[in-house]
């Protein structure tokens, strides 16, 4: 990580976003020959406001939802947002922890339209719900799918692919 | 058994029993044609269908009843399991009688989906009022696959996903392998891997073209645009070995050296495409019914590109000059002179021709490559990702452990998460990796872009008539696989 006055230079649209809510923590990664990362790490209540403050920011393209089981450690889910901004050419990542006990965040589907195929997937694969998702339905796996296969304690190959003839 | 002439008198019933009649029903001015009833006509013809004496059983044989995707009994269970109540988007207008409206599944085994897309389709008259795709048929659970596969064996899985651009998934895959590994690339790797992929963008866009014709009606870009495609794909399966799903782009360079002579086989790829591509131009730019049926269809605003996630040349054609080789370069492509075409109305006809101009500049990418090609290794010497060469194992115990430990366990990656994006032919394609230090990925999360160009479909197909479902669906080039995962 480096100090402050450096990531104001290289990056002063994800600063003003960082400094919209007060959870928020900054933070840079630079791989070799790539580009700069920025990631926003953010309390769960402050989730919202940091997305509307980044779409105001000029990030304005969604990319990507997703979600991490990190199983041991508290909170255990990790929600990763990333957005583009093509004016300034720079990408920005929110992380926002989510706990097992309680797998609840507020949606961005009212600020990003395109987050609702993406949070209905993550409500699908880790069962995190999404208050207020306008159709938060199983995406990918069949309605009367039980459990969240990209969870890491659910077991692979424990369901038994059945065929009429052998019942 | 066969049939005697002279067996006349032999019932109707017996004849067909054989199933070696070769007459349908008793032939016209038979006594017997004459006696029988048409209750008893019916009754011959439906087992002459059937195959039996007793049709009745044929007709129930096969009648299991409707299918139940959801039994009523399990609905309690699921509303636990959402932990929510779910609310459907799709409401009943109640200004339209049953009449005036009407719900049309579209697919998932529909020949102009492209794969298995499922679309409900709420229609008044032929007018389009809601779209919703449904989709999830092709999913077979790769991201939860990569978890348990070595970084090494991770390339395999990856070039499953978009089988029409798997070099660019393998790619994208080692990109972020090598960001989290920290390793150096040689320049000839990475000539290499633009080399590949630019022409991979061509073949991909080529079977786009293709299809967008057989299913608008012009079904002569069929045959033609496979025909240049395939001349791509020999090229894929000389220097890769296989057509498709290569696994040839691995954390480190590629998988082997470019064969001899393949200066000459580019150069024979550029001059047919080329060609080819003014043969297409000339036969639908101008055509009046391909205008027709393009123009002014399927719109998306650059705004709600932007907001979906609409990316690649879909993005493009709608103004948005939003292109990952250019705002994010990977792979030294930023040494290379293109252009990124722009469209303006967003339309089904700028999409196409985006994609022409794309296939030109990609062409232009490949030519800079073959004239400035580096020499030198194409792999890293890293010996952490590349095996020994082959005559150390011959006189090595070391050498041969090495290359036995990195096939068998693979190599180790240190802890961190990575997000690489590449610009494959359908939009931005990311992979968002996590390792917790060891050979596998803790975490492989796939940002396709066919995902969110499905999910804005319902923006671009409302209020459309029926018939340009097709045209625009075509025209956006979603692979279901690359949907799915």
């Amino acid at each position: 990580m480096t100090d402050e006055s450096q990531i104001d230079a290289v990056i002063p649209a994800a600063s003003t976003v960082a400094e919209a809510v007060e959870s928020a923590e900054l933070s840079t990664f630079t791989p070799r020959g790539g580009q700069t990362y920025v990631i926003i790490d953010v309390s769960r209540d402050d989730y919202p406001s940091l997305v509307r403050a980044a779409l105001d920011a000029g990030y304005e393209t969604f990319i990507d939802l997703c979600a991490v089981d990190h199983l041991a450690r508290e909170p255990r889910f990790d929600v990763v947002v990333n957005l583009v901004s093509t004016q300034h050419g720079e990408r920005l990542r929110i992380k926002v922890g989510v706990p097992n006990d309680d797998p609840e965040l507020a949606t961005i589907t009212s600020i990003y339209a395109g987050s609702n195929f993406y949070e209905r997937e993550t409500w699908d694969m880790f069962g995190i719900v999404f208050e207020g998702h306008p159709d938060l339905t199983r995406l990918l796996m069949p309605d009367e799918w039980e459990g969240h296969p990209l969870r890491k304690d659910f077991r692979i190959g424990a369901i038994p692919v059945e065929f009429k003839a052998t019942r | 058994m066969s049939e005697d002439p002279k067996s006349q008198e032999s019932t109707v019933e017996s004849q067909h029993q054989d199933g070696s009649g070769s007459e349908p029903a008793d032939p016209e001015g038979s006594d017997k044609g004459r006696s029988h009833g048409a209750e008893e006509r019916r009754r011959v013809h439906d087992m002459w269908v059937a195959g039996t004496e007793e049709p009745g059983w044929v007709a129930t044989a096969t009648d299991e009843g409707a299918q139940e995707l959801l039994p009523a009994g399990l609905d309690p269970a699921l509303a636990t399991q959402r932990g929510v109540a779910v609310v459907d988007d799709y409401v009943e207008e109640p200004r339209l009688d049953e009449d005036e409206r009407q719900v049309l599944n579209m697919g998932p085994q529909h020949p102009a989906t492209h794969g298995v897309l499922r679309l409900q389709i709420e229609l008044e008259g032929e007018t389009i009022r809601r779209v919703r795709p449904i989709i999830g048929y092709l999913h077979t659970g790769m991201e939860k696959t990569g978890e348990t596969l070595t970084f090494m064996q991770g390339g395999t899985n990856v070039t499953r996903m978009d089988y029409l651009a798997p070099l660019h998934n393998e790619l994208c895959f080692a990109l972020a392998t090598e960001q989290l590994l920290d390793v150096d690339i040689p320049d000839r790797a990475q000539a290499i891997r633009i080399l590949m992929t630019e022409l991979n963008r061509v073949s991909s866009h080529l079977l786009w073209l293709a299809t967008f014709g057989l299913d608008i009606g012009a079904l002569s870009m069929m045959l033609y645009a496979w025909r240049e495609r395939e001349v791509i794909l020999e090229f894929f399966e000389k220097v890769t070995g296989l057509r498709m799903n290569h696994n040839y782009i691995r954390a480190g360079g590629v998988a082997a050296d470019l064969p001899e002579g393949w200066e000459s086989d580019v150069e024979h790829i550029i001059g047919i495409v080329r060609s080819g591509l003014a043969d297409y131009e000339a036969l639908l730019n101008e055509n009046p019914i391909f205008v027709e049926r393009t123009q002014g269809i399927g719109v998306i605003t650059p705004a709600e590109a932007r907001a979906y996630g609409v990316t690649g040349p879909n993005a493009r054609a709608a103004g948005l000059d939003y292109d990952v080789r250019k705002v994010f370069p990977y792979s030294g492509i930023e040494q290379y002179d293109f252009e990124v075409p722009v469209g303006a109305h967003g339309d089904a006809f700028d999409r196409y021709i985006v994609r022409m101009e794309e296939m030109r500049q990609s062409l232009h990418i490949v030519e800079q490559v073959v004239e400035t090609m580096p020499p030198g290794d194409y792999r890293t010497t890293d010996r952490k990702v590349t095996p020994p060469p082959r005559q150390r194992i011959d006189e090595s115990m070391e050498a041969l452990i090495h290359h036995f430990k990195l096939f068998t366990s693979g190599f180790e990656v240190p802890e961190g998460e990575v997000y690489q994006a590449v610009e494959s032919p359908r939009g931005e394609l990311g992979m968002y990796v996590v390792s917790k230090g060891g050979t596998k990925p803790w975490r492989l999360h796939v940002r396709t872009p066919s995902f969110a160009t499905v999910q804005a479909l319902p923006v671009m197909m409302t209020d459309l008539l029926v018939a340009d479902v097709i045209a625009t669906l075509a025209s956006l080039d979603p692979v279901l696989g690359d949907v799915d995962r």
